[in-house]
């Protein structure tokens, strides 16, 4: 049994975690979702959260965010301890993560310019002029240069998830959080945010998760994967460890096998007749 | 028999808890936004100006032409209904006091809660439910930004001005349809109108009005926001909590209105 003195130092012992996740247990209702999930992310990685439909991936986002209470389980991003977290400090820690949400989640009353300048406009007292350079520096970061007035509204899906990313580097984190990156959009603009990803842990040294069900994608930018199924991991481990595992469930999944159940006569029938 | 009674305790037992759960987030929705408004500039984390008059804007200016018209409307149909009754006792010039206590005291904010709920408070409810689908909240709240402080603090403060505001212009626009149809119908001069209204209303009668509109604007506030805040299930959700949410605000401004009526005037 470990006790709490030993999971510690065990997290002491890896300072160089960002993201450090010990027996997480999630549910919804009375369906657990997550299943004593652990996970560590090392700073400067890029760390892919992968999985097929329904098998926790989001939920596990969300609890990496703190938008969820744990059932059990802990969690530590940047050193910090997110259950029973101040407020105060809560609002300190998300001042250094980035997230960039699946549909973008761009403010819709607002400009992508002032959607990009939310978080300097909240959280620093820079003047306007210098709120305003550093917006147009992310955008054209983003390959989004000029495009600072347009709204939301405006935008194709690609562009959208760029005016997003744009928000969440503004502020220089030291984590960025991506979902679903690839989700809508055409191989093409697809590959450029892969691209856009790798530059920016290049340029920023920041550490990326990524949570996507795209396996070229994750094939093309991740320094390690961790692969979820019915809320629990079944591996976690480089890229080329995830393609050799010998798990069948895994290999599944890489190679777009559908599950097949056997069929229980007796359950089935007490389905249809709602028995 | 017993099965189907004990089913409707249940019921009823799951709506009252529903009831006081709602209730305490209401609560707790209110003590957050006043927290902000009050404490919110010393933790360096103030509610926006510019948010609060651009709502002001929103809620209150543009609500002036309907409010208007409705309660110069109330105003006739008080004058209307006045004077044919009063005709009957022969005291058919005495309508004015029926007309200045009516509209000051109760129809004044009546119909600018009424009319702001269904305007202010299903926008609010919408706007909110559509950034809760949109995951424009949990944004924000990355973002250590908190949603509450962002949004519903410059709204709350926005309709606390401009209700009573609009109360006031309320009042006027239904002393005006008074005097004008007391004027056509009875042939009393505007002068001599005015004279009467102001000789037979008293501050309080004003201030009961306007006490009431800052709990109509509460009301509206918290329970759009609340619906708001609630929505699941895309769009059919926020059409869903934006219906509920005119429903909830006029009920709550009606049966608000009845207790501040029965404890304002015993």
């Amino acid at each position: 049994m470990v006790t709490p003195d030993a999971q510690e130092s065990d997290i002491a012992g890896r300072a160089e975690a960002v993201v450090e996740v010990q027996d997480l247990v999630a549910h919804y209702g009375r369906h657990k979702v997550l299943d004593g999930v652990n996970l560590s992310v090392e700073a400067g990685e890029i760390h892919i959260i992968m999985g097929g439909s329904g098998s926790g991936k989001s939920t596990l986002l969300r609890h990496l965010l703190g938008l969820r209470r744990v059932s059990s389980g802990r969690i530590r991003l940047l050193g910090q301890e997110l259950e029973g977290i101040h407020r105060q400090a809560l609002q300190e820690l998300r001042k250094q993560i980035g997230v960039s949400f699946q549909g973008g989640a761009l403010l819709s009353s607002m400009t992508v310019g002032e959607n990009v300048t939310l978080p300097l406009r909240e959280h620093t007292r820079l003047d306007e002029s210098t709120m305003a350079i550093m917006a147009r520096m992310k955008l054209e970061v983003v390959n989004l240069g000029g495009f600072e007035h347009f709204m939301p509204s405006q935008l194709s899906g690609g562009m959208t998830k760029r005016a997003a990313l744009a928000r969440a580097i503004v502020m220089d984190p030291k984590l960025l959080f991506f979902d679903e990156p690839s989700a809508g959009l055409d191989p093409v603009v697809s590959a450029e945010l892969d691209e856009l990803i790798l530059r920016l842990r290049e340029a920023m040294h920041m550490s990326i998760v990524v949570v996507t069900h795209e396996l070229e994608s994750a094939f093309r930018i991740a320094d390690r994967i961790t692969v979820l199924d019915s809320g629990r991991i079944l591996i976690s481990d480089t890229v080329e460890k995830v393609k050799s595992s010998p798990n069948p469930r895994v290999q599944d999944l890489l190679n777009r096998r559908p599950r097949v159940e056997e069929l229980d006569a007796d359950a089935y029938l007490a389905r249809l007749t709602g028995e | 028999m017993a099965e189907a009674r004990l089913m409707w305790v249940e019921q009823l037992g799951r709506r009252t808890l529903g009831l006081v759960a709602e209730a305490g987030y209401l609560s707790a929705l209110l003590a957050e936004s006043l927290y902000w408004l009050f404490v919110g500039s010393f933790q360096r984390q103030p509610v926006r100006v510019s948010a609060v008059f651009s709502e002001m804007m929103r809620a209150g200016v543009n609500a002036i032409p309907i409010v208007f018209l409705l309660s110069f409307s109330i105003g006739i149909m008080l004058a209307i209904q006045g004077i044919h009754t009063l005709r009957t006792f022969g005291a058919e010039s005495q309508v004015v006091i029926g007309i200045a206590l009516s509209i000051t005291r109760e129809f004044g904010p009546l119909i600018t809660g009424i009319v702001v709920a269904g305007r202010t408070g299903s926008a609010l409810a919408a706007r909110i439910g559509t950034m809760v689908v949109s995951e424009e909240i949990d944004a924000l709240r990355v973002m250590g930004i908190q949603p509450v402080r962002y949004l519903v603090s410059p709204v709350l403060l926005a309709m606390l001005v401009m209700l009573p505001a609009l109360t006031v212009m309320a009042d006027f626009a239904g002393l005006l349809g008074g005097a004008v149809y007391s004027a056509l119908d009875l042939g009393i001069s505007y002068g001599a109108y005015a004279d009467r209204v102001i000789s037979v209303l008293k501050t309080g009668d004003v201030l009961q009005g306007l006490t009431k509109s800052c709990v109509f604007a509460t009301i509206v506030t918290l329970v759009g926001v609340a619906n708001g805040f609630s929505v699941s299930g895309g769009a059919e959700g926020v059409g869903r909590a934006t219906t509920r949410s005119v429903v909830l605000a006029i009920s709550g401004i009606v049966i608000a209105d009845m207790v501040f009526t029965w404890f304002l005037n015993r």
